[in-house]
């Protein structure tokens, strides 16, 4: 079952000639994906986080130009929400579709795994209106080029996305102190007619960055740490705004000066001299060498690739490759696929929906044309892609994609899926080439007597083989 | 895989119901059958940490509008004021229906009121509001799923007792008893010689055999509201007043149909309002009015049930009592929770109000809880669901003799 394993549990899922890709050397397989970046699979026309960014940016003028031209005849407000909607749909589109595409293509199919992975373990909800257009520019800018590169710099490339700035309101935090708060204090005497607004720090992206991004939850980290780390990145922004927030390119990361609290700042014991940006990029060096950050990562990994209760051997193996390489990702990944506890053979993860969905384009080896496809897809199976809702990611245990509901939506899925099918491959090579081993002699009597190839199909992709991997 | 848990599930409630059996023996059956099987209940979990200072602005309290300055709803009376509770507190303008129960003598009002959970995750903060326990982690199942298979049994009436309206079922229901998930989005057209063939597929599949029958079961429930499911909207936004909407009206649908669920839990997520939270106006008072508008739905959908339905609507935790630079609140910790419903005996705040005085606050920051939640728990399971003291101390609230049960909640 080796070969089965590192297709259908590191991969995506077996496209017709995988399995006998890996059947040699399944190890070596996997570990030649996961050298360099992982770029999308399809040549995408895709637009850069700054020119989505910059298209959000002139859909607010339209807004404010609209409010100010029906602000007699008391609008809502929703044609303005709707302007900044739309100049982000044709984005969200494009990358849902292209992700899509890339699960179904890729020939590095565990690189694209752990692409999914880290962007679910750094999560931005595009349920959020100004994420919307960004989520998938994340995943795509900051994720792909260092996911077998080193920690810190993925690290670091995530927390100055710009996506991750505007998800956790970072843009707007302002140091007390800062240059922009105490000319504001002064020039409020000038003019008192002006109400008066209060500066200070924003702390979700300080404490998610400690809680959900390094250390976890259990860290060893106080709410004073939390703070200060708030005031240490304060300045972190993006670029492109008006008035106190002008200058940058739009849409890039910027560092705001004006709005830096100034001064060195203790950090979990440490004092951090003022360096500017450079403050808070020391801190998330720190960050990620630390023996918590291992072994939280490790123990995310192991929970993605071996099991939901993480078993503790594999989580310390994983966590002092971590340490000893200085967070080399690579040598995590060798760790991971060198752990027997990943290669025993019963499949104990139940398929996410996402899972679910690229391996179903794998076995069938099909590709999405449209975004609309896919939309109305992950709408259905309850995982709307990028839009976990929490900064926390779609959780990735069995219990949390097991509901009653959610077997028959995916019923119905497949049974769709199954009455669109073309091809004149035979169900049980279908299976064969899908499933390898693990395809049990019932589910082949089950193909076998179907009343039609798209039943069989179906019946195919809902076999509780197929459903785990 | 959840298989284990399964196969223990026979048993257990084999042992549950023969004492629950023996229990009944003792009681009239006039009274049995008024009382047992008759009581709805209704979670509802607002994921993300609602700013109770907002929802139940305690305008009264001299250093409330200072605090929370742009965010705060003002007193009573002016344009966009609170709506009146008492002279301390009201309600923010946008919970029209929430304030109409009160009037109405069927809402409760909780404040300064948390879980035992101290620090500021929202997962952990969320994790302790469903497992019952002081700590997030400990038990992988809820304390709603542990009351329900101590619930005494209801006559004549067989399956799943417990529902989420979800595609999955939350940490709160999750355990050893049995229960369904539906979604208000629609299954139609699911092929029943498709289905008849994957049940014997998974018939050496336990897991997969057992969800594949609850699933059916709850779509015979719902046979008659089609017209309830909503089709998926194509757009990656879907409005979001109406959400809450279609999760209470499919709620109400399951809980009224033949031998549906006596207990739904409804989830609601956007509360975390870290920037422009708004005022009376704005992106909270959105929120708010979609969650009151979502009520309402629960109550209009319920209809001859409502008069013995009770309510719960809880968060993980509140919100800082000041602003923070950005025109929102952060993770805090004392906050509001409300009991709504006909079984509900309402109009009271209760609030053993620490007041929001520098001195006052929690770390300097967060509304002092004065209030365990697990008290209104165990106290709406007794009085409403009947479940005996001595098991909610012991198995579903376990460490929680700190949180006496808040009496007279419930109508007599």
């Amino acid at each position: 079952m080796q070969a089965e394993i590192a297709v259908l549990r590191f991969g995506l899922g077996a496209k017709p000639g995988d399995l006998a890709a890996a059947a040699d050397e399944p190890r070596a397989w996997l570990m030649a994906q996961v050298r360099g970046p992982a770029p999308l699979a399809v040549n995408a026309p895709l637009a850069p986080s700054d020119q989505v960014y910059a298209g959000l940016l002139a859909a607010r003028d339209e807004r404010r130009k609209m409010k100010q031209e029906t602000a007699a005849e008391g609008a809502d407000g929703k044609a303005a929400f709707n302007a900044i909607r739309e100049a982000y749909q044709p984005h969200y589109r494009a990358q849902v579709l292209a992700r899509a595409q890339s699960a179904a293509l890729t020939v590095r199919p565990f690189a694209e795994r752990l692409v999914h992975f880290w962007s679910n373990h750094f999560a931005v909800s595009a349920d959020k209106g100004v994420v919307f257009g960004l989520a998938g520019t994340l995943e795509n800018e900051a994720i792909r080029p260092h996911v077998a590169g080193r920690f810190v710099d993925l690290l670091t490339a995530v927390e100055q996305h710009p996506a991750m700035i505007a998800f956790l309101d970072n843009q707007y935090s302002v140091g007390k102190d800062s240059t922009a708060a105490r000319f504001a204090s002064r020039s409020r005497t000038a003019d008192s007619r002006q109400p008066k607004r209060q500066f200070g720090i924003n702390e979700n992206l300080a404490r998610e960055i400690l809680e959900l991004h390094t250390l976890g939850v259990n860290g060893g980290y106080s709410q004073a740490d939390v703070t200060s780390f708030a005031q240490i990145i304060t300045g972190w922004s993006i670029g492109g705004g008006k008035g106190r927030l002008a200058g940058g390119v739009p849409g890039r990361f910027y560092f705001r000066d004006n709005l830096h609290e100034p001064g060195p700042k203790v950090f979990l014991g440490k004092t951090y001299a003022e360096q500017g940006q450079r403050q808070g990029e020391a801190v998330l060096a720190d960050l990620a060498r630390r023996p918590e950050t291992a072994n939280f990562i490790a123990t995310k990994l192991v929970r993605h690739f071996v099991a939901d209760d993480p078993p503790p051997a594999a989580v310390d193996r994983l966590s002092r490759a971590f340490l000893s390489s200085g967070g080399d990702l690579a040598q995590v990944y060798a760790a991971l696929v060198g752990s027997p506890e990943a290669w025993e053979a019963d499949a104990r993860k139940f398929k996410t929906p996402e899972d679910f969905v690229f391996s179903t384009l794998r076995a069938l080896n099909v590709s999405p044309a449209q975004p609309e496809e896919v939309i109305r897809t992950f709408d259905l199976l309850g995982q709307r892609q990028y839009t976990p809702g929490s900064p926390a990611g779609w959780p990735d245990t069995s219990k949390s994609w097991d509901g009653s509901d959610a077997l028959m939506h995916r019923v119905l899925w497949a049974s769709r899926v199954g009455a669109k099918y073309e091809s004149g491959a035979e169900p049980e090579d279908l299976a064969a080439a899908s499933l390898g081993g693990y395809a049990r002699p019932e589910t082949l009597t089950a193909l076998r007597r179907a009343s039609s190839s798209g039943q069989a199909v179906a019946l195919l992709l809902m076999s509780p083989e197929f459903q785990r991997r | 895989m959840p298989g284990p848990a399964q196969m223990n599930n026979t048993r257990r409630r084999f042992l549950l119901g023969a004492g629950a059996l023996a229990a009944t023996a003792a009681i009239p059956n006039a009274l049995f059958a008024k009382t047992y099987g008759s009581a709805r209940l209704v979670v509802v979990i607002l994921r993300g940490a609602l700013d109770g200072l907002a929802a139940v602005p305690p305008y009264g309290d001299p250093d409330y509008a200072s605090l929370h300055r742009e965010l705060a709803i003002a007193a009573p009376g002016g344009a966009d004021g609170a709506l009146a509770l008492n002279g301390t507190f009201g309600l923010h303008p946008a919970l029209s229906f929430l304030h109409e129960r009160f009037a109405a003598g069927e809402l409760v009002v909780f404040h300064a009121v948390a879980s035992p959970y101290r620090d500021r995750s929202h997962f952990d903060g969320q994790n302790v509001l469903e497992n019952g326990l002081t700590k997030p982690i400990g038990t992988a199942d809820g304390w709603l799923n542990r009351a329900l298979t101590a619930l005494p049994r209801r006559s004549g009436r067989a399956g799943d007792r417990a529902v989420a309206i979800s595609q999955n079922v939350p940490l709160i229901l999750r355990g050893e008893a049995s229960v369904i998930s539906k979604s208000p989005l629609a299954t139609p057209d699911v092929d029943e010689d498709l289905l008849a063939r994957l049940a014997d597929l998974y018939s050496k599949d336990e897991w997969f055999s057992a969800r594949l029958s609850e699933a059916v079961q709850t779509e015979k429930m719902v046979d008659g509201a089609a017209d309830l499911s909503v089709m998926p909207k194509a757009s990656a936004q879907a409005g979001y007043p109406d959400r809450v909407g279609a999760v209470a009206r499919m709620a109400s649908e399951l809980m009224r149909s033949d031998g549906g669920p006596e207990i739904a839990v409804i989830e609601a997520s956007g509360w975390d309002t870290h920037a422009n939270q708004g005022g009376a106006r704005g992106l909270l008072a959105t929120r708010l009015a979609g969650l009151d508008k979502g009520l309402k739905s629960l109550a209009d959908g319920l209809g001859p049930l409502w008069p013995q339905t009770a309510v719960l609507v809880v968060t993980e935790f509140g919100r800082t009592a000041a602003v923070n630079g950005t025109r929102g609140t952060d993770h805090g910790t004392g906050g509001c929770a409300f009991l709504v419903g006909g079984a509900v005996r309402g109009g009271q705040v209760i609030a053993d109000w620490p007041g929001l005085h520098r001195t006052a606050l929690l770390d300097n920051r967060d509304l002092k809880p004065t209030l365990d939640l697990r008290g209104v728990f165990k106290a709406v399971l007794d009085e409403h669901m009947h479940v005996d003291a001595n098991t909610l101390a012991k198995l579903v609230f376990p460490d929680s003799s700190g949180a006496r049960p808040q009496p007279g909640l419930i109508r007599a």
